[in-house]
């Protein structure tokens, strides 16, 4: 792991420095933590940004609106389409356009499988940095079935551009409505070879439990959303907080956690899934006929001089665009909020004493995906 | 005393659990593809790079050089040139060239295209070491293909 690695000058204290990253396995892309080490314990904490900064934001201002939808999904590339949802429904506020009712069901339907997708990905990359290899495998293996399905209708497996102002790309067929059905089934009845496996396993337990304990006090002050935030008892999701699209329509539980530390965010994460297949099933159940893309949208598409504001919640939390426009097509300035970003703040104050081990399992209970931290 | 041992205890059980998965998995079918040995279907859907479709009908392309791809692409990476020849209605396609090095799979241009044109292809097995190796020359690709 030793990159780089200085002996400070205070002989007193044994302290050194310590590169974690930008390529360790266990920060998933290009984050680079200094770690101020005292022996195994981690004094002080640094994140470093920037190694994978493509300005997304600045890129925003210079092309037409309409064209930046291929960007949103550069920035967090595990929940692509959520973030297409969120531009989406940005410029359909900004220039008050309709979306038809099926347009906003299959956007639910493929967002919530998204959000799976990234979760399983996560359930599996988390418990291969604690050292447990097989789950990796399983969850990779639901996944699949979910990338499948997606790419039928999208086009692509992971950076989707998938949704348009107005609509979406494609329409979803029978075969998507039966594999997506046979899906639901399926994640299922993997959900108690999971408990089995995984949830149980007592070197999961000792790892997880009081590691990384964060109170929605912190939660605030940092600006700390999602599955973490949930996990410290704070039922906040904007599915519901701030209902978008179609959600309100649905019946869905918000899983919560109530010691807000490592255990406590895995296992929300963990029962989120479940909440996820019972929107899709609701939905598929109440799928409309009707036309996938709403006639009126101007191929120049001028947002009217104004701010605007859509929030969703992205499978780490809330993300949020702002736009400011000046009346033309191109947006004076637009603004992303990325969760990864806030909940990466909290890392100095939260590992700070932790065994360096501990810290691995803290960081990777964030969730973090580094393009949607450096966009 | 008696807590340590029930610890112990379920500890030790959880982890037979686990194995029990693995086991019950090392007897289950195999779900894995072994490419590049075997190779899995593409669908039909996916997006590969972008291509000129050739027409059954006519067995040309009905591009008409009209550039409204190379215009709405967000990365600019359509490069499109006609011109006027004597005695054909319109202008013949001349230039169609696309850097897929830059190409973000979008679709804007398929689906801009008047005259659909412009479809994406199925080819998924694209490696190379230069940047010239993306730069595809697709009115060439198309009078080439059958
Ligand atoms: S798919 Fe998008 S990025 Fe690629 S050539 Fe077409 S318009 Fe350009
Ligand atoms: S939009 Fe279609 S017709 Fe126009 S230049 Fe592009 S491919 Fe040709």
């Amino acid at each position: 792991m030793a990159m780089d690695v200085e002996i400070l000058e205070d002989p007193k204290h044994h302290r050194y420095v310590l590169n974690m990253g930008p390529q360790h396995p266990s920060t998933h892309g290009v984050l680079r933590v200094l770690l101020e080490l005292e022996g195994e314990y981690a004094m002080e904490l640094l994140p470093v940004l920037g190694y994978g900064h493509r300005c997304h934001e600045k890129i925003a201002e210079h092309k037409p609106v309409k064209s930046f939808m291929p960007n949103t999904a550069r920035m967090d590339y595990l929940g692509a389409l959520i973030y297409n949802h969120g531009y989406a429904q940005l410029l359909e506020r900004a220039a008050g356009i309709e979306v038809p009712e099926r347009v906003e069901y299959i956007r639910v339907i493929t967002s919530e499988l998204n959000r799976i997708q990234s979760h399983l990905l996560w359930y599996g990359a988390y418990l291969l940095d604690l050292g447990a290899f097989t789950p990796i495998m399983y969850a990779f293996d639901d996944r699949e079935h979910i990338l499948d399905i997606l790419e039928d209708v999208t086009g692509s497996r992971l950076t989707y551009c998938y949704f348009r102002v107005g609509g979406v790309s494609k329409d979803i067929d029978d075969k998507f409505v039966t594999s997506t059905r046979a899906f639901v089934k399926r994640l299922r009845s993997r959900f108690p070879m999971y408990e089995d496996l995984v949830n149980g396993n007592v070197i999961l337990q000792n790892r997880l439990n009081d590691v990384g304990e964060l109170t929605p006090h912190t939660c605030a002050r940092y600006g700390i959303t999602g599955p973490l935030l949930r996990g410290t008892g704070v039922a906040y999701d904007m599915r519901r907080a701030e209902p978008y699209s179609i959600y309100s329509q649905f019946d869905f539980e918000i899983p919560t956690g109530t010691k807000g530390d490592c255990m406590a965010s895995f296992m929300v994460r963990f029962h989120e899934l479940e909440q996820s297949l019972r929107i899709i099933e609701q939905a598929l159940d109440g799928l409309p006929e009707g036309p996938i893309m709403t006639p009126k949208v101007p191929k120049k598409l001028k947002i009217p001089a104004g701010d605007y504001n859509s929030s969703v919640e992205a499978p780490r939390g809330e993300l949020s665009y702002y736009l400011v426009s000046d009346g033309s097509d191109v947006p004076y300035r637009l603004k992303v909020r990325t969760p990864s970003y806030s909940n990466l703040s909290v890392v100095p104050e939260m590992c700070q004493g932790m065994l360096l081990s501990d810290v691995v399992s803290a960081m990777g209970a964030l969730d973090l995906v580094i393009p949607e931290i450096d966009r | 005393m008696k807590s340590y041992f029930s610890t112990l205890f379920t500890g030790a059980w959880s982890l037979i659990l686990g194995l029990k998965v693995t086991i019950k998995a090392l007897f289950s079918p195999i779900v894995t593809c072994q490419y590049p040995r075997e190779k899995m279907e593409v669908t039909p859907n996916y997006r590969g790079h972008i291509d000129l479709v050739k027409f059954a009908d006519t067995g040309a392309h009905k591009c008409i050089s009209c550039g409204s791809c190379m215009r709405d692409c967000p990365s600019d990476c359509i490069v499109v040139e006609g011109e006027k020849r004597e005695g054909v209605k319109g202008k013949v396609l001349t230039i169609f060239t696309l850097d897929f090095t830059k190409c973000s799979l979008c679709g804007a241009c398929v689906e801009v295209c008047p005259t659909k044109a412009l479809d994406y292809c199925n080819d998924y097995e694209l490696a190379g070491f230069t940047r010239e190796e993306f730069y595809f020359d697709l009115l060439k690709r198309v009078e080439e293909r059958e």
